[in-house]
């Protein structure tokens, strides 16, 4: 039971990567892909935040004037997973919108089909 | 702490059950949860600036674009 | 076949990092900026939200390129749906009465609540990027409640614009000012209050309008020809 209190968001980040990892090897559908790829997304962010944690530690925001600082959890790895969460955001997009147009060029979205087809 | 480790655990389960459904809309409703779990963990985490961001981003408007491209594609795998 | 190798190889990657895992505790503290940039946050840029003075002040270069990437993104979304021919238009049947009236009523609520949030970025949780998304929210809202109305895209586009060289030029007038590419030159003020920390809420301003307005765009461009 300590062993889980101090593991739990490390297995559950790592968890989320494997499991986009698995999905974006194995399967053939290209928006499943995409799918997986955001879920791994999602499992490095929560990474991210995990390494900056202090125990007992309080957001640093200095609300109000009596806060003591020298109890808030590091602000920069917030700074930078909030820069990789619009960025992720912005290549999902990005990558729908060619699922779409290679959908409407070769009317089908499995991989294998696409490959075979020698344009 | 108990409640933190339930909260990882229905995340993982909804992660394999986005790789394991074959219609796509499902998949991505499993996906969502995901995403919102992670968001209140990251309040756990004391992160509020982060957890609005995922919040708003990745629950409401990546999956409104999921369903936009579902709807002009396939719906069902393979 | 393909399941079983990727299985295998997820084992392996899975091993490897649970034993260089394990020599990482949780809960220390790791670095010493962090420690640097709460103990001197507010005495060097007035604003009292630690995260966004790192996020605009001490590293507001990157904030620079992320904005930047976004508008490639959304700018590449429009280019790969551009195909010359005109743009149609098929009859969709409206929606009941409740459901446009409910949706037109709170449509300005989210738009308020929005704005809240990306000016007092530097005093409370919250910020650009936030209030931009939840700005988007609200014109998806518009586009599945009362179907058949779309936005005006010039104006997205002239927002989405003006917004992005609000930032360069804010960027420029603190380099004449004295020293580098995005100083801090207005006054600070006194902690805590709404017009305090010098140009970190202009920037804010400017870039919750800008991923607004270009996330709306986005949309707008994925559901024509529907």
């Amino acid at each position: 039971m300590n062993f889980l209190n101090h593991y739990i968001y490390y297995i559950g980040a790592f968890g989320l990567i494997f499991i986009g990892l698995y999905i974006v090897l194995a399967k053939r559908n290209l928006i499943k892909v995409i799918i997986g790829l955001s879920i791994m997304d999602t499992g490095v962010n929560l990474f991210l935040i995990s390494l900056g944690y202090i125990r007992k530690g309080t957001a640093p925001i200095f609300s109000q004037p009596g806060l003591d600082p020298k109890r808030m959890v590091d602000p920069v790895p917030q700074a930078l997973v909030l820069t990789a969460i619009v960025i992720g955001v912005a290549v999902l997009a990005l990558a729908l919108s060619l699922a779409i147009r290679l959908y409407g060029h070769y009317g089908t979205l499995n991989l294998r089909k696409i490959k075979e087809q020698r344009w | 702490m108990i409640f933190v480790s339930i909260l990882v655990i229905i995340m993982l389960i909804a992660a394999i059950a986005a790789s394991a459904f074959k219609d796509l809309l499902n998949a991505v409703i499993a996906a969502a949860l995901v995403s919102l779990i992670a968001s209140i963990l990251f309040y756990f985490l004391q992160a509020p600036d982060v957890a609005m961001a995922e919040a708003a981003v990745g629950t409401a408007l990546v999956t409104a674009i999921f369903i936009i491209a579902i709807k002009r594609t396939k719906r069902n795998e393979d | 076949m393909r399941t079983v190798i990727s299985l295998i190889l997820l084992l392996v990657i899975a091993v490897g990092i649970s034993l260089s895992l394990a020599k990482i505790p949780f809960g220390v503290p790791k670095t010493k900026v962090g420690r640097y940039y709460i103990d001197k946050g507010i005495k060097q840029t007035g604003a009292t939200n630690i995260v966004t003075s790192v996020v605009v002040n001490y590293r507001g270069f990157d904030t620079l390129g992320e904005v930047t990437v976004l508008f490639i993104a959304a700018t590449g979304l429009g280019a790969v749906f551009a195909t010359g021919k005109r743009k149609e238009r098929g009859k969709v049947e409206s929606a009941s009465l409740v459901l446009t009236t409910g949706c037109r009523f709170l449509f300005p609520f989210i738009l308020l609540l929005g704005a809240y949030i990306f000016i007092h970025g530097h005093l409370t949780p919250g910020g650009g990027f936030q209030g931009g998304a939840i700005i988007a929210s609200a014109f998806l809202l518009i586009y599945l409640g009362c179907r058949g109305r779309r936005i005006n895209e010039q104006t997205a586009k002239i927002t989405e614009s003006l917004a992005g060289l609000l930032f360069v030029i804010v960027g420029l007038l603190g380099l004449t000012a004295g020293g580098y590419f995005l100083m801090n030159f207005l006054p600070f003020g006194t902690p805590n209050t709404l017009f305090s920390a010098g140009i970190i809420p202009i920037i804010y301003i400017a870039i919750g309008l800008k991923v607004g307005s270009e996330l709306a765009g986005v949309i707008d461009n994925l559901m024509e020809k529907s």
